[in-house]
């Protein structure tokens, strides 16, 4: 097996934004037949050099070589020619047009004579496509919107199959996933490998990385630090590169006195997505809430959080019974939600730091109707240097921050609120293992100040590190209850399944 | 590290004066100056006083409403009624004014009232049934301008009070300065503040941006978009009491085609069709800056129609060049 062969190789790229640099001098080297992991915390330059091998952005210095010759990609469509595919963490589809249409958009199959659409070749291909992948239960005429996030991945793929792709780029393919679908989408990677497609794997999940990569390339601040087999290293030796230290991977929650109730939740349901879900929240306390996705956990939390409305239940805050009508009924409470998707919910990307972080609180800052400036400054800087969010200035908008840091101005956002409960959806989901820890941190600074928090999670090591209670929901259903010393993971993953119901 | 942060402030100071020399307020700013030298060149009574105050009657009316046009496409809304609404209220000023010989008072209160109802109607459908703004105030654009069909006909109401001509007609004591004009330089000052120094206009700013991310902010949009018809709604009435007015007469083609006009002058000032962009200097300009091309050219009496062709040909290039400045200002950057 000593006939692996050099496919894409990138020597020396350079590139600079508004003279800052995002990457300087990385060698990156895409084999034949191998799984390829691009690890990096958020910022480290991963997507830039994915935008620059398919054409998006063209290196300052650096040179790109394709089978053998040296190259420029100059367009997106260049790169695509050249057999590069990128598969995005946002996929971008057209949901009203059917899965054939998808797939075959921009390079369709025509007709002799070259006028005419040859729609049944199209067809024929689409199944070709999917049978060779063993994906039975898609419809190639369904609209795209009817099939879920780990089934438009798969149609990605298809696509970037139907494109002849000799380089598939995955960027985070399984944040989305439900651990079925992961392994349903791993199966499928392993068996483009086996066919000789070179496979790039962005994730900020170590273990998969194990689980499936043959070699890793480590970026971080834009500086290649080192590349090689994964069998060579292990998760400590990785952190290691990425972050530049040690970094404690165990979860630093320290125990702290739970004090009385503070939130209860009784006999919340909306028909059709929850149903009799029943819970209390006490003071200081961490409340896991673990659920596979589609479990309804969110939902619960936007019920909660006035965003979403319910049909039956009550809630009450220190034991008085509440109506919330909508988010602000809800911060007026003290209750903050910190949502899942930051760019869509927990941000407005184009605005600046402050706007964002004083959003929710600008009536209260404000004179009468009047913005005011120094408080508003004066409430970022207190919450920006709390969470250590590294940007040029306050006024910077936020798309112009990596990941983490944006996830940090969500959080000092929620945190100016003031809040007494603070629901976290997947805090940590996306983000790299430097500011994980940082947040995790932070959590328990927070409830040791007594505010009391319900994480949201899907990572059961997280859960159970952290949480001094666990509710697991199945299919709208709070399927158990348990304490830290009871939970593991075995009893989480079978409530979580199905597997045991609450009694 | 130390000697690059010198270095960087300033390439940040250079950046910041090519970003202001690109920006489309500057560039308006220039055309405006452009058309105002070109004029003077053209005809000698461009630069009379009185005749730019009285030119001012020409675009007054449609300088108001879009004044809170811009706050609603800020929002990521539009309205496309706005011209029927000053039609409709106009017939039922007409109405009272012939059939039941109502006074000035309330006339202009039926004026105003009658716009403040039809932009709630649009606001509650658009937001309670959750359609989207466009198909709503195309919908009321015919239902409105029918109604002023079905009551009017083909007739037309022509008996005002004297005084109620000093809206449209009138002049602040011997100053020669017209009374709508002084309206609406109040009316700029309110908004200019509404935008960028209160909580409502960062709320604009913030739906129109990302209305999804406003509402988990604790916005109450559907509420803040219910009360941008209503007052796109009363400002369309004032101006139909000040054109109604001007003009002593009600026909049910009054105002026809202003919704396109109002629009086009906010998206010349910048504010993006998308939302979420723009500010209150760049409208002004722009409300200026059509309403002297409109004057220059009629004193060289170049007739409506032409007009059209040159100030469709303006908003081509206006909408074209943010994208070639966009260009230049990448090619800027990538030499430091």
């Amino acid at each position: 097996m000593k006939n692996i062969r050099v496919i894409c190789e990138l020597r020396g790229i350079k590139k600079y934004f508004h003279g800052v640099k995002a990457l300087d001098g990385v060698d990156f080297v895409v084999r034949e037949g191998e799984i390829h992991a691009l690890i990096g915390e958020n910022g480290a330059g991963k997507s830039t050099l994915v935008k620059i091998m398919t054409g998006i952005y063209q290196p300052d210095t650096g040179k790109i070589i394709f089978d053998g010759k040296e190259t420029q990609f100059r367009t997106p469509h260049e790169s695509q020619m050249s057999g590069i595919s990128a598969i995005h963490q946002e996929t971008s589809m057209f949901p009203d047009l059917s899965v054939v249409e998808n797939i075959f958009m921009g390079h369709p199959i025509k007709k002799s004579g070259g006028i005419f659409l040859d729609w049944k070749k199209m067809k024929n291909e689409t199944l070709v496509l999917l049978n060779k992948l063993g994906i039975k239960n898609i419809n190639p005429d369904d609209s795209v919107k009817n099939l879920s996030v780990a089934e438009r991945h798969l149609i990605e793929i298809v696509k970037a199959l139907s494109l002849d792709a000799r380089i598939l780029i995955m960027d985070e393919p399984t944040s989305a996933l439900t651990m079925n679908e992961v392994k349903v989408l791993f199966n499928i990677v392993r068996q483009l490998k086996t066919e000789g497609k070179a496979i790039v794997f962005i994730s900020h999940k170590l273990d998969e990385i194990f689980e499936i990569a043959d070699s890793y390339t480590v970026l971080r601040d834009g500086h290649y630090i080192g590349s090689g087999s994964i069998k060579d290293v292990n998760m400590d030796n990785l952190i290691k590169m990425m972050v530049g230290r040690d970094v404690n991977r165990l979860f630093p929650k320290e125990d702290v006195k739970i004090g009385d109730r503070v939130l209860e939740v009784k006999g919340l349901t909306r028909y059709g997505v929850f149903k009799d879900i029943s819970f209390d929240l006490r003071k200081s306390e961490i409340l896991g809430f673990f659920g596979l996705v589609g479990s309804g956990r969110s939902e619960v939390m936007r019920a909660i959080f006035g965003i979403d409305s319910f049909d039956e239940g009550e809630i009450y805050i220190d034991n008085q019974k509440i109506e919330i009508s909508d988010p602000k009924g809800a911060l007026k409470m003290g209750i903050a939600y910190v949502p899942e998707d930051r760019q869509q919910q927990g941000l407005i990307l184009k605005m600046s730091i402050r706007d964002n972080i004083t959003l929710p609180i600008v009536d209260f800052l404000a004179k009468l109707i009047f913005l005011n400036d120094k408080r508003e400054l004066e409430i970022t800087e207190e919450y920006g240097k709390k969470l250590e969010v590294k940007a040029s200035s306050w006024d910077a908008p936020v798309q112009s921050l990596s990941g983490g840091n944006q996830q940090k101005v969500v959080l000092s956002k929620w945190l100016a609120t003031r809040p007494r409960i603070l629901i976290l959806d997947e805090p940590t989901k996306g983000i790299d293992v430097g500011t994980k820890a940082a947040v995790h941190k932070f959590m328990g600074e927070l409830v040791k100040q007594g505010i009391s928090i319900i994480m949201v999670s899907s990572e059961l090591p997280e859960i159970l590190g952290m949480s001094d209670r666990i509710v697991v929901m199945h299919e709208g259903l709070i399927t158990g209850i348990f304490n830290k010393n009871e939970a593991n993971s075995e009893n989480i993953i079978r409530a979580a399944t199905g597997l045991i119901k609450a009694g | 590290m130390k000697e690059n942060s010198g270095k960087v402030t300033q390439n940040i100071k250079k950046e910041r004066i090519v970003e202001l020399l690109t920006s489309w307020e500057f560039l308006l700013v220039l055309i405006f100056i452009f058309v105002i030298v070109l004029n003077s060149i053209l005809s000698p009574y461009f630069l009379d006083l009185q005749n730019i105050l009285d030119n001012t009657f020409n675009f007054t009316e449609k300088a108001i409403i879009a004044l809170s046009m811009m706050l609603v496409i800020i929002c990521a809304d539009i309205d496309i009624s706005v011209a029927s609404i000053i039609a409709i209220a106009s017939v039922f000023m007409g109405y009272a004014s012939e059939v039941h010989g109502a006074g000035t008072t309330i006339l202009v209160v039926i004026g105003v009232v009658t716009g403040i109802i039809a932009g709630f109607i649009n606001g509650i459908i658009i937001t309670k049934l959750d359609i989207p703004a466009i198909g709503v105030t195309i919908g009321t654009m015919s239902l409105y301008r029918g109604i002023a069909y079905v009551i009017l006909g083909d007739k037309a109401y022509t008996k005002y009070p004297k005084d109620f001509a000093f809206f449209g007609q009138g002049y602040i004591g011997s100053t020669g300065i017209p009374f709508e004009f002084v309206v609406f330089i109040v009316l700029t000052v309110v908004f200019g503040i509404i935008l960028h120094r209160t909580t409502i206009g960062r709320k604009l700013y913030a739906i129109g941006n990302n209305s999804t991310g406003a509402r988990f902010s604790g916005i109450n949009v559907n509420r803040i978009r219910l009360w941008l018809f209503t007052l796109n709604g009363f400002l369309s009435g004032v101006a139909s009491v000040f054109l109604t007015s001007r003009l002593g007469s009600t026909r049910p083609y009054i105002a026809n085609g202003w919704e396109l006009e109002i629009i086009t002058t906010v998206v010349l000032g910048g504010v993006s069709i998308f939302g979420g962009k723009g500010n209150i200097f760049g409208v002004i300009v722009a409300i200026f800056l059509l309403g002297f091309l409109r004057f220059g050219m009629g004193l060289m009496n170049i007739p409506g129609t032409e007009m059209n062709i040159v100030i469709g040909f303006l908003l081509i290039v206006a909408i074209m060049l943010p994208n070639f400045m966009a260009g230049l200002r990448e090619r800027y950057f990538k030499k430091i």
